[in-house]
């Protein structure tokens, strides 16, 4: 059984460039991004509140799709669920396998062809080669490459590339997958094909998390959902009442 | 423990280490022996000039002089690298849910590639002149795995100093081109008119000691050993305790 428990987590980034000076002493607040403040005993580095007394229980099933503006906090809760953030403060504890699918390029090496990319992007997801071999046909296939795997990576389309990484990275169901915007695939006939793989795809995963601005998108995979803004979180619950609230915000912002 | 959860990636950071080496030679006809040929042609033209200056017999002075080149470059490569090792890695620690430690796994590794091309220099250097080889050629494989031991804190170590502190692989950088000038690669220990003490206070000297003197059929010194052993065990304890206190941040910092 797969479940994510965050309790009363913060997560703060220092800033140490330059610019900090002017902000010093000072809290800004913006209509978008986290907020900016100085850091308590220090009066030289900023900080950056990306998130703030975030509590979140997920279980298996479960299938959320995150909300928010540009800046929310959307992305470093996703990292925080990965594990790459430690918060400063509070609580995490999950159980199951991840997969982030945050960049779906990410890692690739232009120079190296097709199947060495496989083995590449196989690895970064915690398979051994062994298990990467057993899956090396399935993966070709899917992709629809023929021959350019054995060219590298740098002839192919940007298209291309995308057919490759979305083949290999939904080749094996973790407990838990985030997924960060949407996953855009090539043309027309392929879409419809990865539609149909991700949708195979996902019911095999127990728990996952989508941040995407797309309505249509969280609509027809989420049934539930959770509003950001700040970093901290303001709703949850249903899709639809929680897309609702967000079209609210964002309507009281411009007005 | 990361650093443990680590070396189950193995399959992962010797792949990335070897894609690190092709792409820096990549679409080169001889791809990563220019690797060795630069050694070469470096130990070469220096071995001749300084063999001439210093007016030593090149029998003895050419394979000394390759010998010390290659542990020199397998040093400073991993103390370089690893000051880049958190840096480097900045996209993948911030997409990948993977241990850190694996980035410095992976400077380790790519040092290692380079050493392994590096050291037919001097095996060919080592083969023309009868470099003699005896029992004491043994002390090659503790000597390296002390020397991988140490390189790997320093990787861990310095990979996370540079990343809070940028000013860091700088100063490191032109330290160890300082270094390489006071620490006996180009020249022999014993061209010292006293053992002066700021040679047994050179950790580089040791560290190149241990290797050096078996590659040139010699037993290394009882000194040279304890000091290495006492680095790495002082290193690691340092390592261990900052690591395990800040490796969380590592990720906000790159």
């Amino acid at each position: 059984m797969a479940s994510i428990t965050l309790e009363k987590v913060s997560v703060s980034f220092p800033i140490y460039n330059a610019a900090t000076r002017s902000i010093k002493n000072r809290l800004i607040q913006s209509a978008t991004g986290g907020q900016i403040r100085a850091d308590r005993g220090s009066n030289r580095i900023a900080v950056v509140q990306a998130l703030q007394d975030i509590d979140l229980r997920l279980q298996s099933g479960d299938r959320v799709g995150l909300v928010g503006h540009n800046g929310a906090g959307k992305t470093t809760l996703l990292r925080v669920l990965a594990g790459i953030y430690e918060p400063n403060e509070g609580r995490v504890s999950i159980d199951g396998s991840i997969v982030p699918l945050f960049d779906i390029s990410l890692g690739m090496d232009q120079e190296s062809t097709g199947y060495e990319n496989i083995l590449l992007r196989g690895l970064y997801l915690g398979l051994t080669r062994a298990q990467i071999r057993a899956r090396f046909d399935e993966i070709a296939e899917f992709t629809e490459l023929g021959d350019f795997l054995n060219l590298p990576i740098r002839t192919y389309s940007s298209g291309m590339q995308m057919r490759l990484a979305f083949a290999v990275s939904t080749s094996v169901a973790p407990d838990i997958l985030l997924i960060d915007e949407g996953i855009g695939a090539g043309d027309a006939a392929f879409i419809e094909k990865a539609n149909a793989r991700l949708k195979q795809f996902t019911e095999r995963v127990s728990i996952i998390v989508l941040s995407s601005h797309s309505e249509a998108l969280i609509k027809s995979m989420c049934q539930k959902a959770v509003l950001m803004q700040h970093g901290r979180l303001i709703g949850a619950g249903a899709t639809q009442e929680v897309l609702d609230q967000y079209r609210a915000l964002r309507a009281g912002n411009v007005g | 423990m990361d650093i443990i959860a680590g070396w189950r990636r193995r399959e992962l950071w010797t792949t990335l280490a070897l894609h690190d080496v092709r792409q820096r030679y990549r679409r080169s006809t001889l791809g990563p022996f220019w690797i060795t040929i630069s050694m070469g042609v470096m130990v070469f033209a220096l071995g001749l000039l300084y063999g001439q200056i210093f007016g030593q017999d090149l029998t003895e002075y050419l394979p000394f002089l390759a010998a010390g080149f290659v542990i020199w470059g397998l040093i400073s490569t991993v103390i370089l690298g690893g000051c880049q090792s958190f840096i480097a890695a900045e996209g993948l620690i911030r997409q990948l849910n993977a241990p850190v430690s694996i980035y410095a796994y992976r400077e380790l590794w790519s040092a290692l590639i380079a050493f392994a091309h590096n050291i037919w220099i001097f095996l060919a250097v080592a083969w023309w002149y009868d470099v003699p080889m005896n029992w004491s050629l043994l002390w090659v494989v503790p000597a390296l795995l002390i020397l991988l031991v140490n390189g790997f804190w320093i990787s861990l170590m310095f990979g996370l100093l540079s990343a809070r502190f940028r000013d860091v692989p700088l100063i490191i950088g032109s330290l160890v081109q300082v270094l390489f000038f006071m620490t006996p690669v180009i020249w022999r220990p014993e061209m010292l008119p006293e053992r002066a003490l700021f040679l047994q206070l050179n950790p580089f000297y040791h560290m190149i000691e241990i290797l050096r003197a078996p590659m040139l059929g010699q037993t290394p010194s009882l000194e040279n050993w304890l000091v290495v052993l006492s680095i790495a065990l002082v290193g690691w304890g340092i390592t261990l305790f900052f690591y395990s206190a800040y490796r969380w941040r590592i990720a906000y910092w790159v």
